[in-house]
């Protein structure tokens, strides 16, 4: 059989179906994705407190951790301290009244509405970076032990069910022994407690994938499992651990918010989500307004990302009745 | 089923000892003593050392523990100024945590299981989205923010609930912290209600239950609850450990006496001290193991399904 036996079809009549033209992947998943009005809800949402999170504390005139003052004629310096939200119109009795603090300002006397956004930010970085590596760590042990089975899977199971049988309380509260607190001991609470589910998600899939065709066919070419693992199956595990991460971060946030409330989280004058909520729960009763930022975007937060989340999951495995 | 039930027992025997092994190794070789360096003098920490036995080999002190807890005690307290009897102390908290745990988890699942079963019966009417709205703000409001409004204008505002615990007047203070503490509950309940009872609507079997002419209560009751309900049992697992997180932070505003409280006081106080914070963990594992344990076992005896595929397998 040689070149010579073979020729090109030159006549291409081939019709393409353009009603129900094939689409790729995940060009299908962002279609379902954006026609869902919940998660694209949930999307506009968590996109604002973004930007928010990162230009708000730019281009604000005060910094985070700045007490605003000002020195009158005779060198005494006033503090801005327990001011309520005003926009350059306050009361002419204090020396801030052409100052606009849109959230008011704490009693040291910084701009809440930049020390909200930076809060946001603290608390979104956390969240990323720990999620993110819980991400590699819990994929690459699920994909390890559900590809390998047998006496790999069993070992690694077994220590997955003993350390996970350790509720969350207590391994932070081991974890507050051992550390300082601060940003450190939050992420390091959040990777110790978050990968468990991630790798147990990837271990279930790769269980599905192992046994498909392509997987036997490249591993028939010679290929190592190094490279079936992470280059094969890893690629068609990412949309159920994308919807798990998108799950994560709000549970991230959530225990950031818990640990800084609790008092082992973030430290003056360093500030989250969570710290501010502290912070305003102690001022209450006399300056109720303190506490309502920070909240409102935490719940803000909370509700984007399961809504992304739920969004993702629904596009990911379209149920027959929404196509 | 038996040889199941043992060996799921056992196994978690096995795991609850393995967990307090870690965690005893942990705490005895974590950095520092558990006395105030400033305020004690090198000698009189020897000393100290010396008596709580902690300068024999740690499989020695492990070996010790274990005997004291079988013995049914907890030792005493290892900081400078709290050397009582551990158990008395930790009992009475744990009976008042339990107390709230356990109102506001009864309280979760009835009022979680209405909303679910009203929104999956008029499901796309705005009966379900006041009910989806609420299972929404139970996720994305934690119990503690909750908590913090409750006591602002149910007890500040309007002093209708006492500011604070107050256990001389035991019900009129549990409403607020187990209302908030059931807020989580209350919404995962009802999300998965509403979505199992959804499922059963549509199966074939209560197709054929209508058919026959069964409608109204009848149906709900005899065909679609039952089988929307089994798997609702193993949310309640997560739930409980959830109500632990949720309950140190409660504890801490309304300022109630409970388990929550003592592990931030054991871990935030002078010099951490050791016994406590080891007895606290072991004794919130013992909680999860055992609640997940018996969640477990209720499963297999309510689904017969589930006991076929692990004797199987």
């Amino acid at each position: 059989m040689n070149k010579d036996d073979f020729e090109f079809i030159t006549d291409r009549d081939i019709s393409v179906d353009e009603n129900f033209s094939s689409q790729g992947y995940w060009k299908g998943v962002a279609v379902h994705f954006f026609r869902n009005k919940f998660a694209v809800t949930g999307l506009v949402l968590v996109s604002v407190i973004i930007l928010f999170a990162v230009f708000a504390p730019i281009v604000s005139t005060y910094s985070y951790d700045q007490i605003v003052s000002v020195t009158d004629s005779s060198g005494k310096e006033f503090v801005a301290k327990s001011l309520e939200p005003q926009f350059g119109d306050g009361d002419a009795q204090n020396f801030f009244a052409d100052k606009t603090f849109l959230f008011g300002t704490d009693d040291m006397g910084r701009d809440l509405w930049t020390r909200t956004w930076h809060g946001a930010r603290v608390s979104l970085i956390i969240a990323f970076v720990a999620i993110f590596i819980d991400m590699l760590i819990g994929t690459s042990y699920g994909l390890i032990s559900g590809y390998f089975g047998g006496f790999v899977d069993h070992v690694l199971q077994r220590f997955i069910e003993i350390a996970g049988s350790i509720p969350t309380l207590v391994i932070i509260s081991i974890l507050a022994i051992f550390m300082t607190k601060g940003i450190g001991l939050v992420i390091a609470s959040l990777l110790i407690t978050e990968w468990i589910g991630m790798s147990k998600i990837a271990r279930a899939e790769c269980l599905k994938l192992k046994e498909r065709e392509y997987v036997l066919a490249s591993r028939t070419l010679g290929a190592g499992s190094f490279h079936i693992i992470f280059k094969q199956i890893l690629p068609n595990t990412i949309g159920p651990i994308i919807t798990q991460v998108m799950f994560s971060i709000p549970v991230a946030i959530f225990t950031e918010a818990f640990l800084s409330f609790v008092g082992v989280g973030i430290v003056l004058p360093q500030c989250s989500i969570g710290s501010l909520i502290e912070a305003g729960f102690g001022n209450i009763t006399i300056l109720p307004y303190q506490i309502l930022p920070p909240i409102t975007v935490l719940a803000i937060l909370m509700l984007g990302f399961n809504l992304i989340g739920d969004g993702f999951r629904e596009a990911l495995a379209p149920k027959l009745e929404d196509m | 089923m038996k040889k199941y039930i043992v060996k799921r027992i056992l196994m978690s025997l096995l795991t609850l000892f393995i967990i307090t092994f870690v965690l005893f190794v942990l705490i005895r070789i974590m950095p520092g003593d558990p006395f105030p360096v400033e305020r004690m003098s090198a000698e009189m920490i020897l000393q100290k050392r010396e008596e709580l036995g902690l300068n024999k080999p740690i499989l020695e002190q492990f070996a010790n523990y274990m005997s004291m807890l079988a013995s049914g005690s907890f030792g005493n307290g290892t900081s400078l100024y709290n050397g009582a009897p551990i158990k008395p102390i930790l009992t009475a908290c744990l009976i008042n945590s339990f107390k709230i745990g356990v109102l506001s988890i009864l309280f979760g699942t009835a009022v979680g299981l209405a909303i679910g079963i009203v929104a999956a019966l008029n499901r796309g009417k705005f009966l379900d989205g006041l009910c989806t709205l609420v299972s929404i703000l139970g996720v994305c409001i934690p119990s503690y923010v909750f908590m913090i409004f409750l006591q602002y204008f149910f007890a500040y505002k309007i002093p209708f609930f006492p500011y604070f615990f107050d256990p001389s007047n035991f019900f009129a203070s549990s409403v607020m912290p187990a209302l908030s503490l059931s807020l989580f509950a209350i919404s995962t309940i009802a999300r998965f209600t509403r979505n199992e009872m959804l499922e059963v609507l549509n199966s074939d079997y209560v197709k054929l239950a209508e058919a026959k002419g069964l409608y109204g209560f009848e149906l709900i009751r005899r065909h679609v609850l039952r089988n929307a309900l089994i798997p609702i049992v193993t949310v309640i697992a997560p739930l409980v450990v959830s109500l632990l997180t949720g309950a140190m932070v409660i504890e801490k505003i309304y300022g109630i006496n409970g388990v929550g409280k003592l592990m931030v006081d054991a871990i935030a106080g002078q010099g951490v001290d050791y016994n406590y914070v080891l007895a606290l963990s072991i004794v919130f594992s013992a909680l999860y193991i055992g609640a997940m344990l018996v969640l477990d076992i209720l499963y297999g005896i309510i689904d017969p399904r589930i006991r076929l595929t692990t004797k199987e397998g």
